[in-house]
């Protein structure tokens, strides 16, 4: 009996986590709110991307950058490529995706191709009022290695499937950056394929938009495959950020490691972060580990924060998580200030520090720098505000 | 000439205790420390010592109920934390905080920049930090760690010393700098204060729970503390009696004058 019911265990598991998905958008049905996925999500404001908006819009111009060796094409619907990371809609949007998206792109990088230079791929949206799809497959051939910036600008409704199907051996670099401007909604799920002893590393920065919602998930084809995923986020008032994920330990000897950092100022600046892990019975000898932290500046703001972690078999090497939100800590204020240095001063450096681990994990020296300069000018808004209210008091 | 005057000061800290909510830590502390001088402040745990260090620091925990502390006639209690340190004051700390992600180097040339409100010349400044770190025996890559994390007790303290090389305050107040240090690196941080005290124009306060870091660092004066107020006072031979004696006899009388 034990044996049936394992083998059985071993094709399929009903984790809570992460529902079965579907590629029929008729079987999500249009969500309430109610549903465990989509309680924290402001639905008012997805501007109907999960009803039935439609998502033919032209309102985002993609660019992109690409190093030689990688070929970016496009591809139409029903085309092999699509769904090759064994992406499956979890929702009612990525469903709708699916089948409507009016852009579809493949970036291929060869087999022991090794891209020194980013592939960079900036959109730009022109347009709220008419939502967009768009459907990205990157797929990364055996012992190659690249890293793929997706960078998102300007004012859009999006609605977008990102598939990373990672070769074994290889070594993939991801990075989203959501800098959009303030009226933006982006809605992006992000799945990968992560081969055997391959490495894959999605870095996930939002600082713009008014409401971002990206569901990251992977899952292994193979043993030895290891995961990292990295976020950043800065929240301001109103701002709803909220990024889901999911690893699946299919596989024995996978690694996962999630770290998110995030920073909330303004009223109703709203983050939720829910990390989900499942290991699987197949997947002995695994290790994981999620975090998520949130330093919250101002009164006002919201930090949702859900580490999961289910796991069906005892022979694992680790596994935990953890998860805190908190305010400035007064004794590192104190301290630096009790150096000369100014309240401001002080508060700037603790945030820097704060990001600072993350941002040399990332890796990405493009990016670093720029990432810097962006904290601390989100910083200066609220220390600017904080000014303004105080002069206003006097 | 540089004088740290404090008079009568009264200092109580928020408790958890809902009926008071505040406790009374110091009850009339004088002490004035002028330049060149260095003053030892010795007591039994819990006496109030560290309390009038970070009450001259400004540690937003104690309140001030009354009394002053001046700075060359300036009222040190009106400032922020950060304008006393501007002023001169420097305050070694007994458990330094940890600052993640902030490196030691940054944190140094951000703070001289405060201090003497303009940024360090690079050449000179690698070169100052260099020579405070190595005088202190710490490795030149300990520039790239993150403040206090990950030091281990003894790394603390000297980097709390070196950052008052570095930062060259008028007054230095050094809370139980010697605690939990080795008889080596006790040595070392000795030699650093030394190094200090011997410039023109530098006052010391120095508390501390034993008499062992007063063979390296002679004190001018030395102050008995018990009970939040100063009950003795002498010239180092008073640090001897100490050490003979123990703080027994003026914790009696300490306890004897609180029932009468």
């Amino acid at each position: 009996m034990t044996a049936v019911a394992d083998a059985l265990e071993m094709e399929r598991v009903e984790s809570h986590l992460h529902p079965e998905g579907s590629f029929d958008v008729d079987d999500h049905e249009v969500p309430t709110g109610r549903e465990e996925i989509w309680r924290f999500t402001p639905l008012k404001r997805l501007r109907g991307l999960h009803r039935d908006a439609p998502l033919d819009g032209s309102g985002v111009g993609a660019e992109y950058d690409a190093p030689e060796g990688v070929v970016v094409e496009r591809v139409e619907a029903g085309s092999p490529v699509l769904g090759s990371s064994g992406f499956v809609p979890n929702d009612r949007i990525a469903a709708r995706v699916w089948h409507e998206a009016g852009e579809r792109y493949a970036v291929t990088i060869p087999a022991d191709t090794e891209v020194e230079r980013p592939v960079v791929i900036t959109l730009t949206g022109t347009d709220t009022e008419h939502a967009t799809a768009t459907h990205v497959v990157i797929t990364a051939g055996v012992h190659s290695r690249v890293t793929v910036v997706l960078r998102f600008v300007g004012s859009a409704t999006l609605a977008d499937n990102v598939e990373v199907v990672v070769g074994d051996g290889a070594e993939v670099t991801v990075v989203s950056i959501d800098d959009w401007a303030d009226d933006a909604v982006h809605v992006g799920h992000r799945h990968a394929m992560v081969g055997r002893d391959a490495r894959f590393k999605h870095v996930d920065v939002t600082f713009g938009g008014d409401v971002v919602r990206h569901d990251t998930t992977a899952e292994y084809a193979g043993p030895g495959g290891e995961v990292e995923m990295l976020g950043l986020y800065f929240a301001d008032a109103g701002q709803h950020f909220e990024h889901r994920l999911f690893v699946d330990h299919t596989a024995p000897k996978t690694k996962s490691h999630v770290l998110y950092k995030g920073a909330l100022q303004g009223d109703r600046a709203h983050t939720v972060w829910i990390g989900n892990v499942l290991i699987r019975k197949a997947a002995e000898g695994i290790e994981t580990y999620e975090e998520n932290r949130n330093l919250v500046l101002t009164d006002g703001c919201q930090a949702d924060s859900v580490p999961n972690l289910e796991i069906e078999t005892g022979e694992i090497k680790g596994a935990g998580h953890a998860s805190a939100t908190a305010r400035f800590d007064d004794e590192q204020l104190f301290y630096l200030r009790s150096r000369g240095i100014s309240d401001d001063e002080a508060r700037r450096l603790v945030l820097h520090g704060f990001f600072e681990d993350l941002i040399r994990r990332i890796a990405v020296p493009e990016i670093e720098d720029g990432l810097r300069k962006t904290v601390e000018a989100e910083l200066a808004k609220n220390l600017i505000e904080a000014d303004v209210v105080v002069e206003e008091a006097v | 000439m540089t004088v740290l005057d404090i008079k009568d000061l009264h200092v109580s800290v928020k408790t958890d205790d809902e009926t008071s909510g505040e406790k009374e830590i110091l009850r009339g502390v004088t002490l004035t420390i002028r330049s060149g001088e260095t003053h030892a402040i010795m007591g039994p745990n819990g006496s109030g010592k560290s309390t009038l260090a970070y009450s001259i620091a400004g540690h937003p925990k104690y309140k001030i109920t009354s009394g002053s502390v001046t700075l060359d006639g300036q009222d040190v209690l009106t400032m922020t934390v950060d304008q006393r340190a501007r002023a001169g004051l420097f305050l070694a700390m007994q458990y330094p905080v940890e600052v993640p992600g902030v490196s030691v180097a940054n944190f140094l040339r951000t703070a001289k920049t405060a201090i003497d409100g303009e940024a360090p010349k690079l050449r000179t400044w690698v070169k100052d930090v260099n020579t405070a770190l190595d005088q202190l025996n710490l490795d030149p890559s300990f520039a790239q760690r993150s403040v206090n994390e990950g030091f281990s007790g003894g790394e603390k303290k000297r980097h709390e010393i070196a950052q008052l090389e570095l930062l060259n305050p008028r007054v230095a107040v050094l809370d139980e700098t010697d605690s939990g240090l080795d008889i080596d690196a006790l040595k070392i941080v000795a030699e650093g204060v030394n190094r200090f005290r011997r410039q023109e124009d530098k006052g010391v306060l120095l508390i501390t729970h034993y008499t062992r870091i007063l063979r390296y660092i002679e004190p001018d004066f030395v102050h008995v503390f018990v009970a939040g107020r100063i009950a003795d006072e002498g010239g180092p031979e008073l640090a001897e009696q100490l050490e003979a004696e123990g703080y027994d006899k003026y914790v009696k009388a300490a306890a004897a004058a609180a029932v009468g």
